[in-house]
């Protein structure tokens, strides 16, 4: 791993509000799932996973028939889609039609999507002014940060960062009473609101055969950007895409529930195209634009191709040792914890960020909380495998590789690996059951082994080993 | 054209060719329980006062007028133009404005009045969720300005939960371009997870249901 990243990494660690605050949100966040996906809240939950996986399956390995469906449906609505490679389309797209119109606001609510091509950013560059509205997004606007949690974007900060910072940029007085500061930004925002030209909103999922963007929120932002503005532009990446409106009733029940732990969120907006003769009010233009941006790239992949699978719930950060710890901002891209890991060195490539995959315990939670089934550990593995052919951590840790070589020597060799055991046992420091090894006697703890064991623990050894145990039960049956 | 590019791009990708029918899909995956209307109310409503909505089951129309008018209490309201509202006489109710059927003078309605009252299509018991579909009677906006939002729901619309809504509605997008499930008052916890209600939606809901059980 580069030094730049594990003295950011050590930062994070050494942070005891930062740690704390991540700790305590993904915690609760983790708590709240588990008490709605229980066997006796939710029988079927586990039929779901499994259908919703299928369905996530098929839509994908039959990607192109449904990417013309859609298209054939938003036209059917009165809207348009457009299909872009990358951000420079999407960017040139708006920018385009801010012109036309004659729109200087834009009025945008959560979309990781739009993160992944620094939209803001090139909306800005071109003067327009582009606002997020979810607060929590529009904390991290104001803060000039990118989303800390896939879900919860400004979970890392405190309410007296956000007081200094709406002190800063709003111009209002230090307040750090929450609701307060809700209201603030509720007042603020209502505002552009109303005078936006155009509305972005992502989406959650893209239902082909209707040609409608689905998308779930809490606060009504996403409502009121979507119905507000007279133009209403959603965008979503390519594999966002399911077959039917009925398939929902499976995500649907998955989908909040993995997230935050709710049943439904509070609204889940089915949008199909602009208003209709006859509606009262809503949008009078209705874009979806669908992103590549390295997606393409992997869908050649069997293997991994599962990676587009997720449904951006967040469950697998909530769960994840590793990113409990080092938190949202010490991973390279705007995707962060165990998907983070899987998706941003196939969408970017892995030669790019070669580490990413080995930031992981294996330890497997994230496959088992993951509404879609996707088997992370094993692309983790894969994209390791990758990683160490392209030779790219070449000579990075010859002492790793020699105890590894030397490791795998002993472990063919029963006798050996008895005797080397018994050692083992007899110079590893005692500690209480259910206590850490945190470090190795004295003499052994020296250079690479130092280095090795200084960011790993082992469990105390047992009384007996394993094989002392086999032993004793094959004399006790026979 | 990027278009033309990406679709190639994914038929090489997934080895299909243009126009290659797709694979069959998995069959739909609906099931819709059996429980009595008694049930169904008592879970709505037990569902929708956890978020902190406010819910009365009443019997008649009148009952439900009633209750509306005790809710407004004498600020402004504008109504929707749902049959059902006017039947109830809701629409009828002193400082309700109703009828709005252009977009601007609507918004200019919404954006300033303390209460917007509207019916639903559906409610789902199961999640203590309405269900929303913009039409001539209903338009985006009441159930979203304003900070209170009362609906009055006739007990014939109160389903189980998704599975029958998208059994009685199998596509929205044939009927409407907007379908809107609403699950209580509009809420964020994006500051330290602290629960803040009203933040963009109303902060306020109240969800009347109106019949005999």
């Amino acid at each position: 791993m580069p030094t730049a990243y594990t003295e950011k990494i050590n930062r994070t660690i050494a942070d005891a509000d930062l740690q704390l605050a991540v700790y305590t949100a993904t915690g609760r966040l983790q708590q709240n799932r588990r008490n709605v996906v229980a066997p006796d809240v939710l029988p079927e939950y586990q039929d779901l996973r499994t259908q919703a996986n299928a369905l996530k399956k098929h839509t994908i390995e039959n990607l192109d028939y449904y990417l013309e469906r859609v298209e054939a449906a938003v036209a059917h609505n009165g809207g348009k889609t457009v299909f872009c490679r990358d951000g420079d389309e999407v960017a040139d797209f708006i920018l385009n039609l801010a012109k036309e119109r004659g729109a200087h606001l834009i009025v945008k609510s959560k979309s990781m999507t739009t993160e992944e091509v620094h939209l803001n950013d090139r909306l800005e560059q071109h003067h327009l002014e582009a606002v997020e509205t979810d607060l929590g997004e529009y904390i991290i606007q104001l803060a000039h940060e990118r989303p800390y949690h896939i879900v919860a974007p400004a979970l890392h900060m405190t309410r007296y960062q956000v007081a200094d910072l709406f002190e800063k940029k709003l111009g209002v007085g230090h307040e750090v009473v929450v609701e307060k500061q809700t209201m603030i930004a509720r007042a603020t925002l209502r505002e552009k609101f109303l005078a936006a030209g155009i509305g972005i909103t992502g989406a959650n999922f893209v239902v082909a055969e209707s040609g409608a963007v689905v998308v779930v929120e809490n606060e009504g932002n996403a409502r009121l950007s979507s119905s507000a503005p007279k133009i209403h532009i959603a965008i979503a990446g390519i594999e966002k895409l399911i077959p039917r409106a009925q398939d929902l009733a499976v995500f649907l029940k998955l989908l909040g529930r993995s997230a935050t732990g709710q049943p439904m969120t509070v609204y889940t907006s089915f949008l199909s195209g602009p208003r209709r003769e006859g509606e009262i009010d809503g949008p009078e233009e209705f874009y979806l634009i669908l992103l590549d941006n390295g997606r393409t790239k992997l869908l050649a992949d069997r293997d991994k191709r599962e990676s587009l699978y997720c449904i951006r719930c967040g469950a697998c950060l909530n769960t994840c040792p590793v990113y409990r710890k080092i938190g949202g901002h010490n991973y390279p891209w705007v995707y962060s914890g165990p998907i983070g890991a899987i998706i941003t060195p196939q969408f970017v490539g892995v030669q790019q960020d070669p580490w990413l995959p080995f930031t992981s315990s294996l330890c497997g939670a994230c496959a088992e909380v993951c509404p879609v089934k996707i088997d992370i550990p094993r692309i983790l593995l894969e994209l390791r495998s990758e990683a160490v052919e392209m030779k790219t951590r070449e000579g990075s840790n010859k002492w790793e590789k020699l105890a590894f070589r030397l490791w795998s020597w002993v472990m063919k060799r029963p006798r050996l690996y008895e005797a080397a055991s018994l050692f083992a046992s007899g110079v590893a420091p005692a500690v209480e059951a259910g206590k850490w090894v945190r470090s190795l006697p004295g003499f052994m703890n020296v250079g690479p082994v130092k280095a090795w064991t200084s960011v790993r623990d082992l469990p105390p050894q047992p009384e007996q080993s394993f094989r002392a145990l086999w032993r004793a039960r094959q004399g006790g049956s026979r | 054209m990027p278009r033309d590019q990406m679709l190639h791009k994914v038929q090489t990708a997934l080895g299909r060719s243009a126009g290659q029918p797709p694979a069959s899909a998995p069959p739909v995956w609906l099931r819709i329980p059996e429980i009595p209307v008694e049930r169904r109310i008592a879970t709505f409503r037990e569902k929708l006062e956890a978020l902190a909505a406010k819910t009365a089951h009443v019997r008649t129309p009148r009952e439900a007028a009633n209750y509306v008018e005790s809710v407004i209490a004498g600020r402004d309201a504008v109504a929707s133009n749902a049959p059902y509202l006017a039947e109830c006489g809701v629409t009828a109710l002193a400082g309700v404005r109703t009828g709005f059927t252009e977009s601007s003078a609507l918004r200019a309605a919404c954006s300033t009045t303390a209460v917007g009252v509207t019916s639903a299509d559906y409610a789902l018991s199961e999640t203590g969720t309405l269900v929303m579909i913009a039409s001539p009677s209903e338009a985006r906006l009441i159930s979203l300005l304003p900070p209170v939002h009362i609906a009055v729901v006739p007990l014939e619309r109160l389903l189980t939960g998704l599975d029958e809504l998208f059994t009685r509605v199998p596509d929205p997008a044939a009927i409407t371009s907007s379908m809107v499930m609403i699950t209580g008052p509009s809420r964020t916890a994006d500051i330290e997870q602290i629960l803040v209600r009203g933040v963009h939606g109303p902060g306020e809901l109240h969800v009347v249901l109106v019949g005999e059980g």
